[in-house]
């Protein structure tokens, strides 16, 4: 069971603020997120865009912008359960809540800050008839160890940066990569595709566009799917079937959890501290909503600074505390680290 | 009035007659969620995902899809040959009466 403070869902901006503000209240963090890193949409979906409505920076790239939040809250030492998705949560009769992902971890925290933006990134998978029977059975939407593909026959679909570095990658691992796009162009980085077209040449990929996978075939396991291209069918045989076309958010299982919700966002209390109708429980950035709500990350990082302070409220009752400037008080890491602003000397003139 | 009528026609089959402004740089995703329509723009409108996705109905003169929207319509589903996504897609008053229609969500 992993005790913390403030439980965070989600590990994007908003998220990964909260662990630095709670560190000023001498609160502890742990984040949970659907992803394998942090960073949330500023990660997953736009890293190489600059952003320039950061208050302090003209521009500063989304994946930069990720890189310096997590610096700035690593003096706090927060824990970090990535890659799965928080599924369950259970008030227990302390008020704390027990948050369970789908792989099981447990998480204990007095406070839970949902900071879950648009929802947990979900493969988006393709529209094919049978595809639930063959997930985990020869179709898989992410690769999460290569080594499983050794010397097996390989089909992977998409056209982006994961289908061809995916398949670039695995040709030294399987016995035969193949690759399917509906376009002749691919969106990957140009050496990625340069590299591609290289191991087509020497026979290391087979490369076929622009087509279609129509359909999966085997009896209770994978064995051919079936191509369209220049609307003839044929089937190619194959041990894995795995299509890559990007992932979508979706809010899944908090919309379960018996929160307020209003037009697929969490309903707070009128920006008062952003908790919702279950005491303990506040939701900050995108994924909120109320009168006036705007979904920037510079109100997110506003909503979470506010938040910490309700948090601290709850978890130390009665216990008097005040907002600190960090140029006067300096910031006091959980590491043991100490940053603090140089003291001014003042020297007589005479 | 700088503004242009649209329709837009949601995934249940109804018709709404929306106002858009032509001097708000707004595009038709940001009209669709203006209007409270169930569209997502999960990405803001950087055409990096595909949840705008509409079928251009009328016969406008629409501007050609730039490289970035071409590369996520080759990569969405449920693509028409008059798929485009909402968001690349800018309200000017060439496009007063245009109709689209909603693509199914993902």
């Amino acid at each position: 069971m992993i005790k913390t403070d403030i439980l965070i869902i989600g590990a994007g901006p908003t998220g990964l603020f909260t662990v630095f503000e709670a560190g000023l209240l001498k609160l502890r963090t742990h984040l949970i997120d659907a992803l394998p890193i942090p960073g949330g949409q500023c990660a997953e979906i736009y890293p190489k865009k600059p952003i320039f409505d950061i208050p302090g920076f003209p521009d500063i790239l989304a994946g930069d912008l990720i890189e310096n939040l997590v610096e700035q809250g690593k003096q706090f030492e927060p824990g970090f359960t990535l890659g799965e998705r928080a599924e369950t949560i259970e008030k227990l009769e302390d008020g704390t809540f027990i948050v369970t992902t789908n792989k099981g971890t447990k998480h204990r925290a007095p406070v839970v800050a949902i900071a879950g933006g648009l929802g947990s990134f979900e493969p988006r998978k393709p529209k094919l008839e049978n595809l639930e029977r063959f997930e985990d059975k020869g179709l898989a939407y992410i690769i999460k160890d290569p080594e499983v593909y050794r010397n097996k026959k390989v089909v992977i679909a998409g056209g982006g940066d994961s289908a061809l570095d995916w398949s670039i990658f695995l040709t030294d691992i399987a016995s035969s990569v193949t690759l399917i796009h509906r376009r002749n162009e691919f969106r990957g980085a140009l050496d990625s595709v340069e590299k591609a077209i290289q191991l087509r040449k020497a026979k290391k990929i087979e490369i076929i566009t622009p087509a279609e996978v129509a359909a999966l075939n085997g009896n209770g396991v994978l064995k051919s799917i079936s191509v369209k291209k220049d609307d003839e069918i044929f089937d190619i045989e194959t041990d894995a079937f795995i299509p890559l076309f990007g992932l979508s958010p979706k809010l899944g299982p908090m919309g379960d959890w018996g929160l307020e919700i209003e037009k697929n966002a969490i309903l707070v209390n009128n920006a008062l501290d952003y908790q919702t109708n279950i005491p303990g429980v506040f939701a900050i950035g995108d994924v909120n909503t109320y009168p006036g709500k705007l979904k920037l990350i510079l109100c997110g990082f506003h909503e979470a600074t506010i938040m910490c302070q309700a948090a601290f409220k709850i978890i130390n009752p009665g216990k008097k505390h005040v907002m600190k400037y960090t140029t006067v008080s300096g910031i006091n890491g959980f590491d043991g680290s100490r940053k603090e602003a140089e003291k001014a000397v003042v020297k007589s003139l005479s | 009035m700088s503004d242009i009528k649209i329709k837009v026609i949601d995934r249940e089959g109804a018709v709404h007659e929306l106002e858009a402004p032509t001097d708000m740089n707004m595009n038709l995703m940001e009209i669709c969620k203006a209007y409270e329509m169930p569209v997502a723009g999960t990405c803001g409108g950087m055409a990096m995902c595909a949840s705008c996705q509409c079928y251009v109905i009328s016969d406008h003169d629409l501007p050609e899809p730039s490289d970035d929207e071409e590369a996520m319509l080759s990569e969405a589903f449920n693509i028409e040959e008059n798929s485009r996504l909402g968001c690349q897609i800018q309200m000017t008053k060439e496009l007063d009466g245009l109709e689209v229609k909603l693509a199914p969500e993902d």
